[in-house]
Parts: structure tokens; sequence; C-alpha cells
């Protein structure tokens, strides 16, 4: 059953105000998502204040400055700073997406910033993935055929074949649009959420994958295909433009289809 | 995925409503409403059947301010449900998934119901006062 409202042990309170840079020229104020696991206490939103004059342009430029130079406690994952990694995946502004490709000269008024919305928080803006991990390894990621390949030279494959690939094997597995699914909010233990669906689809559409028949047998179910209801947040939100959505629509369709 | 010792990361309190989410959320109070409004129907059929007493009973109540409100309510609903349905069914041959035309068809729907809503009740009102 879907609960909208959050657990006694998550709701978030205020937290500390740190002081501003003095004769900040362009001061913004970041509001930021913190929960330590030592302290027993509830989350809180710590205030910060950045001066965008001496700040590189992207949110997680900001962040690392804050880490740098004011709290050193804060805490996030990021590693490629280019939109390639999908580490620092975070809700920003009200939606999900990737620090590092997110300007701060796009969003209005104080930044707040929180980790992906509804997974449960190992600290501050980190969440915990080890479910959706283990929903991307239930649908068996990987090449699987009973014939053999060429003695001497890779799975042969069309350039139209190889077409129907683009927009899937783009995904970084940021989980931005996961986060983003209502659906996967409200029944997350068996919806697998639009990532790992998009990834599903990924294995159909390649024309070298044999085990078409058993995949869709796995997704044929009313919880890990069919919670979706095509609301479409994940498309709206993913960061490198691609399209879940249409992705599990295509999966509804084949298995209509093979009918 | 509740945990024990970890706090749940807020999702409904800080996600931004956007025409996605919206829509998607009205379809599905939409339909709420017109299980609801179904025992109106029953209602006024049940009268009918009954007799000339009973149907004046709901003639008068839907006359009223608060059953023209009502209908109004309905009409909107059925509308809203109806555009919104057939733009459902349109996706799921997987096509008008791109995110522009996910927009363009959002807004249609939105005209529509607008437009047939407003529709009905010119004519109902024009057949009504005649």
């Amino acid at each position: 059953m879907a609960e909208f409202t959050l657990p006694a042990n998550s709701k978030i309170g205020t937290g500390k105000t740190w002081p501003a840079p003095p004769a900040a020229q362009r001061p913004r104020r970041f509001r930021v998502y913190r929960w330590n696991p030592e302290d027993g206490k509830n989350p809180v939103m710590d205030t910060y204040t950045v001066d965008l004059a001496d700040c590189a342009p992207m949110v997680l430029d900001a962040l690392l400055k804050i880490k740098n130079e004011i709290d050193t406690t804060l805490t996030f994952r990021r590693s490629c700073r280019e939109g390639v990694c999908g580490s620092c995946a975070m809700n920003i502004d009200g939606v999900n997406t990737l620090a590092c490709i997110t300007a701060i000269g796009d969003i209005k008024g104080d930044v707040r910033i929180y980790p992906l919305p509804h997974m449960p928080v190992v600290k501050d803006l980190v969440p915990d993935l080890t479910h959706i991990y283990a929903q991307y390894q239930s649908i068996q990621p990987w090449l699987q055929s009973d014939s053999p390949p060429p003695p001497d030279r890779e799975r042969p494959q069309s350039i139209d074949e190889r077409a129907k690939l683009d927009g899937l094997w783009e995904c970084i597995l940021c989980f931005c649009c996961t986060g983003a699914c209502p659906s996967w909010w409200w029944s997350g233990e068996r919806y697998l959420g639009p990532a790992v669906l998009l990834q599903a689809y990924r294995w159909l559409a390649d024309s070298r994958d044999e085990k078409t028949g058993e995949r869709l047998d796995l997704l044929e179910d009313p919880f890990r295909l069919y919670r979706c209801h095509t609301i479409m947040n994940c498309t709206r939100t993913c960061p490198k433009g691609l399209n879940p959505g249409k992705a599990i629509a295509e999966i509804k369709k084949l298995i209509v289809l093979r009918r | 995925m509740a945990s024990e010792t970890r706090p749940l990361s807020p999702h409904l309190q800080v996600y931004r409503w956007q025409l996605t989410s919206v829509l998607s959320i009205l379809h599905r109070a939409a339909g709420l409403a017109l299980a609801a409004g179904t025992i109106l129907l029953i209602w006024w059929l049940v009268a009918a059947a009954i007799g000339p007493g009973a149907y004046a009973g709901i003639r008068d109540f839907l006359g009223s301010w608060i059953g023209l409100l009502l209908l109004f309510g309905w009409s909107l609903t059925l509308y809203y449900h109806l555009c919104n349905g057939i733009r459902h069914l349109f996706w799921d041959t997987a096509h008008g998934l791109e995110l522009p035309q996910v927009y363009a068809g959002g807004w249609t729907v939105l005209a529509a119901t607008a437009a047939l809503t407003a529709m009905s009740w010119i004519i109902g009102l024009i057949h009504w006062s005649a």
C-alpha cells in the first residue's frame, strides 16, 4: 500500500545555517539534505551560502566548494563531473538530475538539493542502491545466446540491427528516472522501475540475443512490468535525454504481439 | 524499500509537479469520481422506473444549484477520462511517447476536455430553457 507521508524517522527538520562568506559578490543559498547515521537524529536541511562569483557554473561545483571550504562532512557521490558516470544523481530544484551537468544559473531562488527520492539514505545525499542493483541483476543484463559465435570474429549485426540499440545503450544507470517514478515509489519492492525496464528492452532489442521469449516470460507479471502507468516522469527527468517510458511501451507491445 | 535504520528520502514532498504526473493522477482521480457518479446515474434510472413522484424528486435535485454543480463536475470528469483514455490507448501502440508529443498530447486533452464540456452544457442549457 502506498504511503504518501514520510516515516517518523525520515521527517526533515531545520538544520544549521552556515555563515555566508564575507564580502560575497553573488551570494546564493544552497539548502541541502543532511543525515548522519551516527548521531541518531532525523534528517535536516542545512543552508550554505556560496559566492557564485568565485565558483564554477554547475551544481556539483558548488557542492564541491561547500565540501572543500565550508563543511567537509557533506557527503555525496561524484566521479566524472561530465555526465557520463551517473554518480551525482540527486534531486535538484524538485527534479532528479545529475549535479555535474545542471547549471546553477538555470535555477531560480535557493537551490534545494535532496537525495534521489524514496530510497533509504546511507548518508546525506547518498542513497542505498542495493535494491535497485538487485532488480537490475534480475533481468540478466548480458547477451544470452545458444548459437556459438563465429570462430574468428565477433557476432555480426547489420547497421539497421545495431541502430535499434541507439537510445538504449547510452543509459548510465544513474536511476534518476526510477527515483522520479511514483509507481516505483509505491510498488518498488516488486515493480522494476523505468531504468531497469529500459535495460530489459535493450536486451530484447538486441538482434544477437536469443532469449527474447524467456526475458518476456520474466517481465509478463502484474508488478514487474505492468505497474508502469505511463506517467512519463521518467522520460521527463532523464539527464541523458533517453526515453524509458517508450522502451516500456515497446516491451508491453512485444508481449501482446507474441500471443 | 523502507528500512528500519535508515531514513527514507523525501518523494512526493519534494518532487516538482509537472504535466506528466499531474495528468496521470487526475486520470486516476477522474476514474474514482466517475465510479461515484454511477450511483447518481442508478438513482436516476431507479427513480424513473418507480414513477412520476420519485422522478420529480431527482429532477428537482439535479435542477438545484448543487445538482447542476455535481453534473458539471461529472461531465468534466467524464470528458477528461475519455480524452486521456484515448491518449493512453494511442500510447499502447508505443507511439506518441517522445517528450514533445507527450506534452502536446497532454495540452490537447485538456483543451478537448474544456471544449467538449462547454459544448455539452451550451447545448444542454439551450434545450433545458426551451
